[in-house]
This record gives C-alpha cells, structure tokens and sequence, in this order.
C-alpha cells in the first residue's frame, strides 16, 4: 500500500487497508503544507516525484520497517502537482499489534521518507518561485 | 553507448527537459557524465555540489561505472514528505 497520487489523500483509507485482526494500534502521521511566513505571500505549492525510484524507496523503508519492528501492514501515500496551504501531502499508517511498535514504526517512516524519497516542492508566490531544499527551510 | 538522464526540479528547469540521451564512450563513469552535463549546461555548475545522483534508481558515487542503456537522475536535495 505504498502510493504516489496527484489527488488528495487522506488517513481513514489507509487506516482501514492496514487494519488486521492482530492489530491492537495504527499509528498515523499526517503531513500537512503550512503557509511559511518570511515576508511572502504563497499562492501554491508544486511537488514533483521520480515515481518510479521514490515507490522503491518506500518499499525499502517498508522492509527497514519490518525488520526493526513486529508490525501488521504499512500504508504510504504522497501527494504530488499542485497543493494549496493546509492540503495534505502525506500520510502515512502503520498497524501493529502493539502500540509501542505501531508508534515507533511510524516516526521512523516520516524521518525516512524525507532523507531518501526523491521528492521535491516547489512555493509559487505572488512575485516569484523556489524549489525548497532542506537548507532553505527550518527543520524542528 | 547512449545514458538516459532524468532531472527533476531545479535541475529540469535548469536543463529544459525532464530527460534526455547523453552518448557517452563505453567505460565512462558517472563523473564523467556530470562533468558533460556541466560543459552543455554551465548553470548546472553551481548546484552540482548539492546533488545526489542514482543509477537505475539507487543512489550511487560519482566514480560509478555506467552501462548502456543505465537511466542515471540528478537528484536535487530532497525535500518531501512535510516541512517540521
């Protein structure tokens, strides 16, 4: 269950394709485009993908996944195209039959996504554009 | 032998185009493909620093041997899933 889509994505399907019946958590993790205020006024944002190397990068982080922690089933989806300010860019569930696992699993999932799936967004503001790169915006 | 070369992002609106065929002598490396990458696409000099690059989508080192027919990415930094 590993998906690059340019429609919009949301939790409660992948919520429900993860469930089995060992499953006692899914922990979810729901990444939403902020407005970032410095100084600018953002019209969208445009994701781009290497489809086809960023849902091997998925499955990777999936066998890293199953490997560290006992868990049910993994769900992944990233949007891609145009996304407004509160849009949601990625989801992700993970079903586990202990939350411990589910949580765990889930955090690794998000921190993996962003180091090696190759995807990238671009802000379009009102007078002008940039591709944003881990350099350029603040990371907690 | 011919390369197919995929850029995305800043590196596609640096080249033009989300691919092209590079011809290279057989044996090259992929330093040597970015380095005639750079002499036809001089603006691509400045962010080469930054890139990571793959062959047939893994990552690889600069000094990796092509193949014919090997689909190589330059890969800006990436920048996906959600800001924090």
């Amino acid at each position: 269950m590993l998906e690059i889509t340019d429609q919009p994505i949301s939790l409660e399907p992948l919520v429900s394709a993860v469930k089995r019946s060992s499953s006692g958590a899914v922990a979810t993790f729901l990444g939403v485009v902020r407005e970032q205020t410095r100084g600018r006024q953002v019209r969208y944002l445009e994701y781009e993908a290497y489809r086809e190397m960023a849902i091997l990068k998925m499955r990777e982080i999936a066998d890293e996944i199953r490997r560290k922690w006992e868990v049910d089933e993994i769900a992944m989806a990233h949007r891609v195209g145009r996304l407004q300010i509160g849009d949601a860019s990625v989801a992700i569930a993970i079903s586990a039959p202990h939350r411990r696992e589910a949580l765990a699993a889930c955090v690794y999932a998000i921190d993996r996504l962003k180091e090696v799936v190759p995807i990238w967004k671009k802000e379009v503001w009102t007078d002008g554009e940039e591709w944003v790169g881990p350099g350029t915006c603040e990371h907690h | 032998m011919n390369i197919r070369v995929r850029c995305f992002a800043a590196v596609r609106e640096i080249v033009g185009v989300g691919e092209l065929v590079v011809d290279l002598p057989e044996g090259s490396t992929l330093i040597q493909l970015i380095s005639r990458l750079q002499c036809q696409f001089p603006r691509l000099q400045a962010l080469t620093g930054s890139l990571l690059f793959s062959v047939n989508r893994e990552y690889a080192s600069t000094d990796k041997k092509l193949a014919a027919g090997d689909e190589v990415a330059l890969i800006p930094p990436v920048s996906g899933g959600i800001d924090a």
